[in-house]
């Protein structure tokens, strides 16, 4: 465990960090990025956690079984969205024109309207959770392995 | 005299990446900097990808910020994507292969752990 | 010393080689045939509803490929936690 000012600092940086990733999942389909892109930097949020405080700390505050429902989560929302629009073809975009997502952008350059994509916004969402929960759990678990002989259950 | 001899930077400079992870792959014996070369020809290939979708003058291919005449391709970024996610799964494989052969062998020299006793 | 002088005249050759196979693909900056990404570009708007292509092109006119990718990501990360986890059962048998 590192000194008391970088606990301090990394502490006060957290909510930042994941206020940024979380915006560049949402405005996927406005502005460069989408879900891999804003995972990825959630992911390097939690690693910085990982450094300052001992990993044996960090295991008590992400427990196994939050990780696995968020992870599964994920993956059962991108499938029930592809299912949803079995009545044309396996994978259709039916939220174009009704009244949730489907507003049209006018052709040409425009200032973007968050209202429009289809479904394209639900399934950035559950890719950045996907992400977010495995490559946590991945870290977390290399941490583990190689510093004690602990092994998570 | 630039039409006879090909020389697109770019593209000599995804070769040279290649070109050296080859070398490291097939010529060195410890297992981290393996690790290290097949990092490297990942990197090559992904800026292989992103060079060839280039149009010249052109900009990023999004709706908010310029008109649609000088756009790049779309198609090889999203290809890239796909690729640098696939990259870093297989690497966090091949990590936690190397952290259990070193616990039971005890080296990191390849050729130490070729045998197959029980 | 003569194995890596070897190597070295080799890695020159492949680099030459890889250089000229790139350049015979289309010269960097001008790609000759894309009657597809022109079809992209230009209908991305009004079908898809979105002002990023790019995405546009990930997860509606390329869905399968993302679906595969995410399926590598989640069969990687159950290949990491159960090479991890196995040394606690084999220490508890011995």
């Amino acid at each position: 465990m590192l000194s008391k000012i970088v606990r301090t600092v990394t502490n006060g940086f957290m909510p930042i960090i994941i206020i940024f990733g979380l915006y560049i999942i949402a405005h996927g389909h406005l502005t460069p990025g989408g879900g891999f892109q804003g995972g990825a930097v959630v992911v390097s949020g939690v690693v910085m956690l990982l450094v300052a405080f001992n990993s044996q700390e960090l295991k008590k505050s992400l427990r196994e079984r939050v990780l696995s429902i968020m992870e599964s989560s994920g993956a059962l929302i991108f499938i029930g969205l592809a299912f949803a629009g079995i009545g044309t073809v396996f994978a259709y975009n039916l939220l174009v024109g009704s009244p949730i997502f489907g507003h049209i952008p006018p052709t040409g350059p425009n200032p973007g309207d968050i209202w429009t994509g289809g479904v394209i916004p639900l399934m950035n969402f559950a890719v950045g959770l996907k992400v977010i929960a495995g490559l946590s759990a991945v870290v977390l678990a290399l941490a583990l392995f190689s510093s004690g002989e602990e092994v998570e259950e | 005299m630039t039409e006879h001899i090909p020389l697109d930077f770019p593209f000599l400079a995804a070769a040279l990446l290649m070109g050296i992870s080859f070398y490291i792959i097939i010529f060195k014996k410890n297992l981290i900097k393996l690790i290290m070369g097949v990092a490297m020809l990942a990197a090559g290939v992904n800026l292989f990808l992103v060079a060839l979708g280039y149009r010249a003058g052109g900009g990023a291919p999004i709706y908010t910020g310029i008109p649609k005449e000088t756009m790049v391709l779309p198609v090889p970024q999203a290809l890239t994507l796909t690729s640098i996610v696939i990259n870093v799964a297989v690497l966090a494989l091949m990590l936690t292969m190397v952290i259990r052969i070193y616990r039971h062998t005890g080296s990191l020299d390849s050729e130490k752990s070729r045998k197959l006793k029980g | 010393m003569k194995r890596q002088v070897t190597g070295l005249i080799l890695l020159l050759v492949l680099v030459a080689f890889l250089v000229w196979g790139m350049h015979l693909t289309h010269p960097f900056g001008y790609p000759g045939a894309s009657d597809m990404d022109d079809y992209m570009i230009e209908n991305a708007q009004e079908e898809t509803g979105s002002n990023n292509v790019v995405a546009a092109v990930l997860f509606d006119y390329r869905l399968l490929d993302t679906l595969g990718e995410a399926t590598i990501l989640f069969t990687a990360v159950m290949g990491v936690l159960l090479l991890v986890r196995a040394s606690k059962r084999k220490e508890n048998n011995s």
